[in-house]
């Protein structure tokens, strides 16, 4: 059987445990790690990166054995543009305010889908837009300005 | 009568007209969800958590329940008609309630649900009426070392019955614990895991990892399969079920109204537990077990039965011991936090119309349940066709919404955006992100335990081993161990993931 590491769930698992565990337990380094009687800020950290760092390994070698593969595609288009439509969202809302943020949000998750119909995503962003201000702004009385300088 | 006492108390908070109306709002928005396939409670709850801080914290907690139990009843009609599960626990009612449906009885399958959530309902409200508040008074007597050992249980069967591996999802849990603790370190006031980041020395808002998570991750996933959605179309009609239906649906609905309320009790367990069991249970008592899978009724009310007791179940180890057994109560304390009430066995002495007033509006909610749901079926049939083209962009924007408006922070839009980004790597590696919240809740908690534990007991770990009740707890956590790793248990699993 052939060993195939890109798609080895198990492997991948693991890596990813060890990471983030070795991480953890590097930076907590520079905590008091203190005794059992009195545990300092770094004890915790340290024991729950270690408990990381076994368990992924566990997890490498288990991928290594069942060579289990990952199930389901890698939609990068979605994994992609939803992240960034929020980062727009956040950028907007501060210097732009609410109606031009949440505008950017809808269009731009909208985007991320397959299919992109543009009256139909404007007329969703519209409708969608008008219904947030009237429930969160006018409704539960939310205090971001509509749109900044109006 | 103390208990006559209190429930006449409950009801009398809950129907003021503003908390029956949290409560209808509630249901409904449940119903809704559970009917929405791609959009699951644990993402609604914490994305219109938001909308509740202007609310008194009973109405806030009465409308988040209520989406919570009311999901459930509205993951079976999409079950039933659409053979798709709006929600993980009615996988199983997939199985007989499309058989029926497609053999021209949905009606009989749906009233026969709505029946059987409305009675273990009851049950299950009756049952936290009762055992709340003596567990409460229980808990009173906990120290640090009973506290430790309790959220270990609690962490373990977590881990141990979610569905997938059991060591992936206990590495999920020492993943939460770990996130958990970024932020100020309560006893020494040291900045851990914060980067210099300020909006990080207060933590990692849970809303954020849950919305994350749960919303965005699995949007992704979502877009990632594109599904195929065959509405059953034909109009729903006699919806009474027949005499004999509600003959052989009376056993079932018993069975499945206690096992769920065990199931419900228990720390941890995936709503989907409950229901499979009671699926397993009446498929081994009928007398022609062949039925199952064509449309036998009672594998629609025992799991359906099941699945609504372990939801109203789970609130007691959450409202008795501040203690979330899953991750929608993990959200409902992080409400209470937020309403500023510690969760614990005191909140029932010192705020008792927030517990007596909820445990009544359960009540009123699930009644409510049938009615929304039968007569109005056809509304909800028709929501179903909602393309998920339009839906996902709007749960995009309440999400954004609800993040931006608890601390009016840019950068919890930015950081949720990162935990989607995670939770879709998680899903993809199979590592369940369920578990993982749990530990994000408990950790800080652990550790405070943990370590006043210690101090109590001058650095012996003994201490967890020499107080009864403790002792209990662990012995309890190694009895789950034990019992789910057995070989029998694992081959069990496999049928439940397949």
């Amino acid at each position: 059987m052939q060993l195939e590491f890109r798609s080895n769930r198990d492997f991948w698992a693991g890596i990813m445990l060890i990471v983030t565990g070795a991480t953890a337990v590097i930076i907590a380094r520079d905590y008091n790690f203190g005794t059992s009687l009195r545990m300092g800020p770094g004890y915790f950290p340290t024991v729950l990166g270690s408990a990381l760092v076994l368990f992924g390994l566990y997890f490498v070698a288990v991928g290594l054995k069942r060579n289990e593969k990952i199930e389901g595609n890698w939609p990068l288009r979605p994994l992609i543009v939803l992240p960034a439509a929020l980062v727009l969202f956040g950028l907007l809302i501060d210097r732009a305010g609410f109606i031009p943020a949440l505008l950017a949000l809808i269009v731009g998750s909208a985007a991320a889908g397959t299919e992109f119909k543009l009256v139909e995503v404007l007329l969703l962003a519209v409708g969608l837009t008008a219904f947030c201000v009237a429930l969160f702004i006018w409704g539960l009385g939310l205090p971001y300005p509509l749109i900044v300088g109006w | 009568m103390d208990l006559f006492h209190n429930l006449i108390f409950g009801f009398e908070v809950a129907f003021s007209w503003q908390n029956l109306l949290y409560c209808l709002i509630g249901v409904s928005v449940g119903t809704l969800i559970g009917v929405l396939p791609g959009i699951g409670p644990l993402a609604t709850i914490a994305m219109l958590l938001p909308i509740t801080f202007n609310v008194a914290p009973v109405g806030a907690l009465i409308m988040l329940a209520g989406i919570y139990y009311g999901a459930q009843y509205g993951g079976s009609t999409t079950a039933i008609l659409v053979n798709l599960p709006g929600e993980t626990s009615a996988v199983v009612t997939c199985i007989d309630g499309y058989q029926m449906a497609r053999r021209g009885r949905a009606g009989p399958a749906l009233a026969i649900a709505a029946i059987g959530s409305f009675a273990a309902g009851t049950f299950g409200t009756l049952l936290i009426a009762i055992a709340g508040p003596s567990l409460a008074d229980l808990a009173l007597n906990f120290g640090a070392p009973e506290y430790f050992s309790l959220m270990l249980m609690g962490l373990v069967a977590a881990a141990v019955l979610a569905q997938g591996d059991i060591v992936k999802s206990i590495s999920m849990v020492v993943m939460g614990l770990l996130l958990g603790i970024v932020g100020t370190d309560v006893n020494t006031g040291v900045q851990r895991f914060s980067f210099g980041i300020t909006e990080l020395s207060d933590g990692i808002g849970f809303i954020v990892v849950a919305v994350g998570v749960f919303a965005i991750g699995e949007i992704v996933a979502n877009l990632g399969d594109p599904e195929k959605r065959a509405v059953f179309t034909e109009k729903v009609k006699n919806l009474m079920p027949t005499m004999e239906d509600m003959k052989a649906s009376i056993g079932p609905i018993t069975r499945g109204t206690l096992l769920g309320s065990f199931f419900g009790v228990l720390p941890g367990t995936g709503p989907a537990i409950a229901s499979f069991s009671s699926y397993m249970v009446e498929k081994k008592l009928a007398k022609d077990p062949s039925r199952f899978g064509k449309g036998a009724i009672e594998g629609v009310a025992g799991p359906e039965s099941a699945n609504n007791a372990d939801a109203q179940c789970k609130f007691i180890p959450m409202l008795a011991l501040g203690l979330p057994a899953s991750g929608v109560m993990a959200l409902m304390l992080g409400a209470l936090t937020i309403q500023g009430i510690q969760p614990g066995p005191e909140v029932m002495t010192t705020r008792p119309e927030l517990f007596w007033g909820l445990v009544a509006s359960m009540w009123i909610g699930n009644a409510l349940l049938v009615v929304l749901n039968l007569p109005m079926i056809g509304l909800w049939v028709k929501l179903l066709r909602v393309p998920y083209r339009l839906l996902f962009p709007a749960i995009m924007a309440f999400s954004a919404i609800g993040i931006y408006s608890v601390n009016n922070s840019s950068f919890e839009i930015y950081l949720t955006a990162i935990f989607g980004v995670i939770g879709f790597i998680w899903i993809r590696l199979g590592c369940s992100p369920a578990p993982m919240l749990l530990g994000f809740v408990l950790g800080p908690m652990m550790e405070e335990h943990l370590r006043r534990a210690m101090l109590m007991s001058k650095g012996n770990p003994s201490v967890f081993f020499t107080r009864p009740i403790s002792l209990a707890f662990l012995i309890a956590t190694l009895g789950i161990l034990i019992v789910m790793i057995a070989p029998a248990v694992r081959r069990r699993r496999v049928e439940i993931a397949g």
